[in-house]
This record gives structure tokens, C-alpha cells and sequence, in this order.
């Protein structure tokens, strides 16, 4: 790799975290050899240039965090970055620095110039950084005059995405600054069309929706630690059958922990991969109670198919709605339009069921074991 | 899609409202427009509490119980556990004095960043 090359220097954000200086740790640049092309003059030095083309490394990566690999710590250096070949009256793009964010808006930046301005978010992306603080007027602030935008651009207009909102007072970044934040896009690919028509987003742009394809690039990180829980429980489950079960220790526990390794992950499927997909056509608006309907079908499609019977079929009934209820409910984090309140709300119902269902689920599981004829 | 109705904290108060119309552009749900010169709530249950609104509300017109509707964030919450896998509701509860926003490192800051570093959603 050439990660060891000497980058182009960065104006970068002082105190930022991840500044960028010549000698810091490869780690801290781990974006600069793929996406700096160069380095564009301005009044106060060169700014490194970026590309707008992602490289394969740019692309595994992306794809590596969607899976939850390497997701911490995924990051571009904070500082000022030019896109094209933007001069003193070219807009300046306000962005975080998860590398994910910054490659995806870069990516969409095709036939325009423009100075990106990369906020210290500790690499969370826009909305979440804007949630927290992160992306805030402070650090706005702080990024603004480190990076000395008032001398690179004679306007004083920064474009902020509009869901760095619930983070930036505009009219208090206006008084520190001098500069206006002008909401851009919800969505970044719009940015270009925002910028093409003066500025002006249309109601469309202004709205955040939650469509399939969105719903699901974020399914495999519901699946990833759900699936930890179905190896540990189906495990324990083994061992249990095997010492309740009639009959040999070793038959036992692979016939049953590899049922419920079974029922389990189709468990999880249905409340993390069916519901989230399925959202807006599973019934109902709690988000435990879409994840218990999607669970009870699957569990009532296998006493169908006849994979399910008697009391152990019941148990695996409750648990398989249990589960997929509980895993349904965690969805909310990553959905775009639920509440604190709402979730809470829901939570003091779905929770004690969940809990419920599933104690019932296990103590009727073990009785079956127990009991002769309780399997079958 | 819609969430739960009749859940949300967020309140408007006309008296103080001067029409600039910054709440309107950034809800990302359509929950305020601006009709006669003032802002109004139209659609009240699509609000999801991300404090855009008031926060960019020059008048303080509008107060919202700021927090992210996230199941797992409200577990770890109650089970006291944070700078995990996911984060806890602390983190949202109130950006404004977040001791990790403003660069200088107070008593918090170093918690404060491992919580953020976290960032599961």
C-alpha cells in the first residue's frame, strides 16, 4: 500500500481528533491514498483535492461496516477538501467524518465544484453525529475558522445537510461565524439538482422516507449480533436437551439444539430480515407488534408444513413470536421516523410479553422434554 | 409509514412565532408548515423528537423532548451499559451540553467520546 507516502498536507481542524499532520500514525490517513487526487490553490494554501470516483478499496470498505466489520473508527480526517476545481465563489459542502458518509457524498458530486467541509463527528454519520452533538454548532463553529473558509470563499453561505439540523443553530452559527447555514437536501443525491436550481430544494428533497432498498443494506446489521445469540442459545439449548432429554445424552442434544438452531434463525429472520422489509405492509405501528405478527406467521406456516407439533411445537410457537417480536422492536434505532416517546411506549407493553412468552416458551419446552410423548 | 399516535412532546407556542419558516425546512417529516404568515403543526404524529425544529428556532417557539427512537439505546439505558456495541439514551438526552461536543476536554470528555465512538445507528 502506499499508505506510508507523504499526503499532501490538510488544513485541518486544530484540536480535531483526527488531524492529520506528516508522521501521525498510517491509521489516522488510512483515507488519503485512494480518495486525494491533488491539490487545488486557494488564498490560504493548498487543498487537497479528492476524486469523485470510489475505488474498490472505497467499495469494500463501504461493504465491510454494512456488515458491522471495522465500523468504529471508519474515518476521514476532519478539514477542508475540494471537489473539481472550486474557486472563492464555489459553495462550501458541510459534511461528518465517517468514511462511509464522505465516499457516498463524494460519489454523488458529479460536474460540480465545491469546497466539503469535514466536521469531527468521530466517524458517525450526519443524522446520528447531529443527534448527539457531535455535528453541532460548536464544532461548526471551530471547523469554520480553523480551516479558514472566510478566506477561501468570498461568500459567507454554508450548505449543511438538512439532518445536521437537529445539531446546528443556524442563527447561532450566523452570530460566531458570519457565515449563513443554508439547509441543503435530506438526501445527498439530490445535492446537485439543489444546486443547480439556486439553492432551492424542492418538498420532495425536504422529506426523509424509509424505501426497500434502504431498509435493506441495513439488515445485516441487525443480522450479525442476532445471529451470535441464536449459535449461543441453540448451544444451550443442546446441552439442556441432553441432560432433561429421554434417552442418550449425545442424540438429544443434536437433535434438539440443532432444532432450535433451526427455529431460531428463522426467528431471527422473520423480526430482522421479514419485518424490516416487510415494514410497511406488516400490520399494525408498534414495531414489536409488526415483528410478533411476522413470527407467528412463520411459526404458523411450520405447524402447517408439520415441522411443529404437540406442546414442543407450542413452545417454539411463543418463542419464535417472542423473538421476532424483540428483534422487530430493535429495528426502531434504525428507522427514520420513530420517537423516543413512541418507542418507550411501546416498550412498556412488548417488553414484559416478550419476557413472558419466552419464559413460557422454555418452561413448556423443558416439560416436553420431560414428558413422555412431549416431543413429537 | 407512520409511528405511534399521540406520543409525541413537541409543542408550539404562536405567541412567539415570527414566521421565519426555519422549522418548516427542516423537519424531515412535514410535521410544521407555515400557513397565514406563522408556523403550524399539520401532521403531529410524524414528529419523531429529533429537535431540528427547535433547536434552529430563533424565537424559542417550540419545545420537543429531544431523543432517538432507539429500542436498543433505551435497553442499555436501563441496564446502565454504555460505550458498548450501541449507545445509550445519555448520549441524545441533550446535545446542547454534550461535554463532547465542543473540543475542550471537561471532567466527561473522554467517556464522553467513547460513548459517541460507539455510534450504532
Amino acid at each position: 500500500m502506499s499508505d506510508l507516502c507523504c499526503p499532501p498536507q490538510l488544513i485541518s481542524c486544530p484540536d480535531a481528533k483526527n488531524r492529520v499532520a506528516p508522521g501521525d500514525p498510517p491509521e489516522s490517513r488510512r483515507d488519503l491514498p485512494t480518495s486525494i487526487v491533488g491539490e487545488v490553490m486557494s488564498p490560504i494554501g493548498p487543498v487537497p483535492r479528492v476524486s469523485n470516483q470510489l475505488s474498490q478499496y472505497d467499495r469494500l470498505g463501504m461493504w465491510k461496516v454494512r456488515w458491522g466489520i471495522g465500523r468504529m473508527g471508519y474515518t476521514v480526517a476532519p478539514g477542508l477538501y475540494a471537489l473539481g476545481q472550486p474557486d472563492e465563489g464555489s459553495e462550501v459542502l458541510v459534511t461528518a467524518n465517517y468514511k462511509m458518509t464522505f465516499d457516498l457524498l463524494r460519489r454523488c458530486l458529479t460536474n460540480v465544484d465545491v469546497w466539503i467541509l469535514v466536521l469531527d463527528t468521530r466517524g458517525v454519520n450526519v443524522w446520528c453525529a447531529a443527534g448527539k452533538g457531535t455535528f453541532g454548532t460548536d464544532e461548526l463553529a471551530r471547523c469554520v475558522e480553523a480551516a479558514g473558509v472566510n478566506a477561501v470563499v468570498r461568500h459567507r453561505r454554508l450548505i449543511v445537510p438538512q439532518l445536521g439540523a437537529p445539531g446546528i443553530a443556524a442563527h447561532e452559527v450566523r452570530k460566531r461565524t458570519g457565515f449563513s447555514v443554508l439547509y441543503g437536501p435530506v438526501e445527498m443525491r439530490d445535492i446537485p439538482a439543489y444546486l443547480e436550481k439556486g439553492r432551492q430544494a424542492t418538498p420532495a428533497m425536504r422529506r426523509k422516507d424509509f424505501p426497500v432498498t434502504e431498509r435493506a443494506v441495513l439488515v445485516p446489521m441487525e443480522l450479525v449480533p442476532a445471529l451470535k445469540w441464536v449459535v449461543m442459545s441453540s448451544g444451550a439449548m443442546a446441552l439442556l436437551a441432553g441432560i432433561l432429554g429421554r434417552g442418550p445424552f449425545v442424540a438429544n442434544a443434536l437433535l434438539h439444539g440443532s432444532r432450535a438452531f433451526l427455529f431460531m434463525a428463522l426467528g431471527t429472520f422473520a423480526g430482522a430480515v421479514a419485518t424490516p422489509i416487510l415494514l410497511p405492509w406488516v400490520p399494525g405501528r408498534s414495531f414489536a407488534l409488526k415483528g410478533a405478527i411476522t413470527g407467528l406467521t412463520v411459526a404458523l406456516i411450520l405447524f402447517g408444513g408439520g415441522f411443529l407439533r404437540g406442546l414442543d411445537g407450542l413452545a417454539w410457537l411463543l418463542l419464535i413470536t417472542a423473538a421476532s417480536s424483540f428483534l422487530a422492536m430493535n429495528f426502531t434505532g434504525s428507522s427514520t421516523f420513530t420517537s423516543l416517546s413512541g418507542v418507550k411506549r411501546e416498550m412498556k407493553i412488548a417488553v414484559p410479553a416478550q419476557a413472558v412468552l419466552s419464559l413460557a416458551a422454555i418452561g413448556l419446552w423443558m416439560y416436553a422434554l420431560l414428558i413422555p410423548g412431549g416431543v413429537s | 409509514m407512520k409511528y405511534l399516535a399521540n406520543v409525541t412532546t413537541l409543542r408550539l407556542f404562536k405567541d412567539l412565532c415570527t414566521g421565519c419558516g426555519t422549522c418548516a425546512v427542516v423537519c424531515p417529516h412535514g410535521v410544521l408548515a407555515i400557513e397565514s404568515r406563522l408556523a403550524r403543526v399539520v401532521d403531529r404524529d410524524a414528529c419523531m423528537e429529533c429537535g431540528a425544529c427547535s433547536r434552529n428556532c430563533p424565537e424559542e417557539a417550540i419545545t420537543v423532548q429531544v431523543g432517538v427512537g432507539c429500542a436498543q439505546a433505551v435497553i442499555n439505558s436501563a441496564l446502565g451499559r454504555s460505550g458498548e456495541a450501541c449507545c445509550g439514551l445519555e448520549d441524545y438526552a441533550s446535545p446542547a451540553t454534550d461535554c463532547g461536543t465542543s473540543g475542550s476536554e471537561g471532567a466527561c470528555g473522554e467517556a464522553s467520546r467513547q460513548r459517541s465512538r460507539s455510534g450504532c445507528c
